[in-house]
């Protein structure tokens, strides 16, 4: 089962903002999307979701249309992350990622007893479950980070994007959260996510895609794709390169 | 239900029987609360009251369609405004937002105008109320825009303007004599010359509205969200938002024509019922309906007891109303990020 875009023209209604991408991503794969801001990015994820219809070309998803999907459908193969938000009210914790199930309920109904365990299993899996009575305005970002992925969880999706899901967290919860990303890949999901850190990608993903002012620089494997040359091209910036001698891993250095 | 909510529900139902209590009780023609009680023992179980008939006629045929609407108008302005305050995300938007009380304002002083009875001036502003609502709507749906909701407040802003002078319109080409002040006061809010067959035209709309209202409540928690976080999480905005909004215009248009313009209820009794019970409408809509008719009764108690002539509805709420708004302003921040 694949997550596909074929030959998307992306935008607005008064705004093209990229053409001729070809996007795939299958289950149990990690893929990292990188580029410069305002680059067509975060317009490309809300395409692949189905949240904007693609000016040209079509998305399928597990074999169909997804414009031929309807919105509760759509819900139960695809989970959206959104960047780490202020909410408008003080929902608790637990129903925030209840709120996860609403697809899987009817127009009327309330969440059930199973949509309740299926929440409970969520928090408890990324380790979050003390948090479950707390206010979702109250607790920190990182928190309201892995509250989110414990939403996207619970939803039961296939693939789950991710749009800069470390982008407001300190050094040590970009880590955790980006374990946890990866964990979701070995449940079986397809994991798509943006991110402004090419070590990031470098070290969780399995591919990139590369993405400047709309079109498509160059997409593989993150061994081959994320290079000196691909990245200086990428944010047209010079880019230095750590190489551990012993084992042969690299990192790199903006600037 | 989390053992949270309990102490919050428990006071909106002391705030109902407290209103309750004293509206039956206070007035002209002071009841005991003993007589109270027995007449409506009563009259339920239908065995003959044990006190003078006079007591009986304040009860039932005096008071009792009074109290009774001003439980429904109460409660329907902070039901509405719930969902408005939801559906918008904004804490400072109440039920008028979208123009259905200028829409109903307009409607009712057109019926006084061309002399129509009661019946056709309520229909009349129950059919302005939809159509203002109608109207910003169609803007919201025509004028592309990128944060569609802040162009449905702005365009209910500009229709609300508009519908403005047409009241102004009216009441200037009005007989001074007996048409404008009965326009003055239908607007200024009343529950004086409510009677029962007002109340059969209340009900109906209003318990429809709610229902779908109560119906959608899981649906209107995700809708808080922002928009494309709701939809990814499986939820129809666009067709939803329609029906919330009807239903919310329903219960205020039907509000407005039983008693005028009362203003700030549907403001303030939503965020003293999301303090009571927090913010999932499953618990936020019964509250807010509890509180919004506990309100009401106080308030038109002081509006029938406290001078020798009635003081205007719309006055009374407008006094409490703006220190309550100019607080909630100041600690908005804190109670809503």
């Amino acid at each position: 089962m694949t997550l596909e875009g074929h030959a998307l023209a992306i935008g607005y209604r008064d705004r093209l903002v990229g053409l001729g991408l070809d996007v795939a991503l299958a289950e149990g794969e990690v893929l990292a999307l990188l580029g410069p801001n305002g680059g067509g990015k975060t317009t490309l994820l809300k395409t692949l979701l189905g949240l904007l219809p693609p000016r040209a070309g079509e998305v399928r998803c597990a074999g169909r249309a997804l414009a031929s999907t309807s919105i509760r459908e759509r819900a139960q193969l695809l989970a959206y992350v959104p960047q780490s938000h202020v909410a408008t009210f003080a929902f608790p914790v637990e129903t925030v990622v209840l709120m996860g199930r609403t697809a899987h309920s009817g127009l009327f109904s309330r969440p059930t007893a199973r949509d309740r365990a299926v929440a409970a299993a969520a928090l408890k899996r990324f380790g979050i479950e003390h948090l479950a009575e707390r206010p979702y305005t109250m607790i920190s970002g990182g928190e309201r980070q892995l509250v989110l992925l414990a939403r996207a969880l619970a939803q039961e999706p296939r693939f789950i994007v991710l749009d800069e899901p470390t982008a407001s967290l300190d050094f040590g919860n970009q880590g955790k959260v980006m374990r946890e990303i990866r964990t979701l890949s070995t449940a079986g999901h397809g994991v798509l996510f943006t991110t402004h850190d090419p070590n990031q990608a470098l070290r969780l993903a399995d591919r990139a895609f590369l993405l400047r002012a709309g079109t498509r620089v160059t997409d593989g494997p993150v061994r081959t794709v994320l290079t000196r040359e691909n990245l200086e091209e990428l944010y047209g910036a010079p880019v230095g390169v750590l190489t551990d001698a012993a084992t042969g891993q690299t990192a790199f250095l903006p600037g | 239900m989390t053992r949270s909510a309990l102490p919050g529900f428990a006071i909106a139902l002391i705030v109902l029987l407290a209103g309750l209590a004293l509206a039956f009780t206070l007035g002209r023609y002071p009841i005991g609360l003993g007589d109270v009680l027995d007449v409506l023992a009563a009259k339920l179980t239908g065995r003959a009251p044990n006190v003078p008939g006079a007591v009986e006629n304040v009860i039932l045929q005096v008071r009792g369609p009074r109290v009774i609407a001003a439980l429904l108008v109460g409660g329907a302005l902070a039901v509405a405004g719930t969902a408005f305050q939801g559906l918008f995300r904004n804490p400072l938007v109440s039920p008028d937002i979208l123009g259905a009380s200028s829409g109903a304002a307009l409607g009712a002083v057109l019926g006084i105008y061309f002399s129509l009875g009661v019946f056709g001036i309520e229909s009349l502003a129950f059919l302005g109320g939809l159509a203002a609502v109608a109207a910003v709507y169609l803007i919201g749906t025509l004028v592309p825009a990128r944060d569609p909701i802040l162009l449905l407040v702005l365009a209910g802003v500009v229709i609300g303007a508009l519908l403005g002078a047409g009241v102004g319109l009216v009441k200037y080409l009005a007989d001074p004599y007996n048409q404008l002040p009965a326009m003055t006061f239908w607007l200024l809010g009343s529950l004086a010359s409510t009677n029962a067959s007002d109340l059969v035209a209340l009900l109906t709309p209003v318990a429809l509205g709610t229902a779908v209202l109560v119906a959608l409540r899981w649906r209107m928690n995700v809708m808080s969200l922002p928009e494309e976080e709701a939809r990814a999480l499986g939820v129809p905005t666009g067709p939803l938002r329609i029906a919330i909004v009807a239903a919310a215009t329903l219960v205020t248009s039907a509000s407005v024509a039983a008693a005028g313009i009362i203003g700030w209820v549907g403001l303030i009794v939503p965020h003293l019922a999301r303090a009571l019970v927090g913010p999932d409408f499953a618990r936020l809509l019964p509250a807010s309906a509890m509180l919004g008719a506990g309100y009401l009764l106080f308030i038109d108690t002081i509006a029938r007891t406290a001078a020798s002539i009635e003081i205007p509805l719309g006055i009374l709420t407008a006094v409490i109303g703006t220190p309550f708004f100019i607080w909630l302003l100041a600690s908005v921040q804190r109670t809503w990020s």
